[in-house]
């Protein structure tokens, strides 16, 4: 059973990284604010039930998520289409060319990545429905393993991976799209000019 | 393992999901193979840079505002007794 004195000390470092995931869910300031707040308090009031030594973070995202999906979500008649744009692996990089040709001389297509604002990626991240969105958030913002995650979201493993990839293989997708639109290119070393 | 069923484990690759024996597999066509080795750092810059740019600062009026509901607000005392 968990001291509730030592609750603060050791979830209040959580909080950046609940706030940033509960902005990417809600897409909205205000419900973010509240979301995490609610988390924090849940979490104190239920902590006594945390097992010591087990993973408070993942703990923590448990609440954030259940409550997202029982407060916020229940906003709306059912969950969100979940319709969503399959494309190929690497959608990036082989629209860059780069598995046609290994060509070394090239420079890092990552500044194409680099080019694009914050803001843009947030967008880009927030426009995947709901399902998949929580999955890469966990994934790739988190850095939660495949079990982890399907404890949060209480889903099979295999529903887990199928979410992050095809919500990963979207993302880029979206981001591919801004940097179409924007025309960010890799500069090429024997660019003919422009 | 060719690039095929490279193509098809790099996420578990990358999320360090693989057996030992399959990741070494894989390390080793990415050693071998250009084009997959590329495009498997390529999904790694991709990741670490939606990482860095989905960064947020907590507003500090949320957080005050937690640690008064939590009791330990500059104007509340500790918790414990």
């Amino acid at each position: 059973m968990a001291d509730p004195a030592g609750f603060a000390d050791q979830a209040m470092p959580y909080m950046s990284a609940l706030y940033a995931a509960a902005l990417r869910m809600t897409r909205n300031p205000s419900d973010a604010e509240d979301l995490v707040q609610e988390t924090f308090l849940r979490a104190y009031r239920g902590f006594e039930g945390f097992h010591e030594g087990t993973n408070l973070k993942a703990w923590l995202y448990k609440i954030l998520t259940n409550t997202f999906i029982n407060q916020y979500r229940a906003k709306k008649r059912r969950p969100e289409q979940v319709d969503l744009d399959d494309v190929e692996d690497f959608y990036i990089f082989r629209r860059l060319g780069g598995l046609e040709t290994a060509d070394a001389t090239r420079t890092p297509e990552a500044e194409v990545l680099e080019g694009i604002p914050d803001s843009e990626v947030k967008d880009a991240l927030e426009s995947i429905p709901e399902q998949f969105r929580m999955a890469v958030i966990l994934a790739d913002v988190e850095g939660f393993s495949y079990k982890e995650i399907a404890d949060i979201l209480d889903v099979p493993i295999g529903t887990v991976m199928s979410r992050i990839h095809r919500g990963r293989r979207a993302l880029q997708k979206k981001l591919w799209d801004y940097a179409e639109r924007n025309n960010l290119r890799p500069r090429v070393e024997s660019a003919t000019g422009g | 393992m060719n690039c095929q069923e490279t193509h098809l484990r790099v996420y578990e690759y990358l999320d360090g999901e693989l057996t030992v024996w399959k990741r070494r597999a894989i390390t080793r066509h990415l050693d071998e193979c250009p084009p997959c080795g590329e495009a498997f750092e390529f999904e790694v810059d991709l990741r670490r840079v939606v990482v860095s740019k989905c960064r947020e600062q907590v507003p500090s009026e949320l957080r005050s505002r937690i640690a008064i509901a939590l009791g330990i607000g500059e104007q509340a005392g500790p918790t414990s007794d």
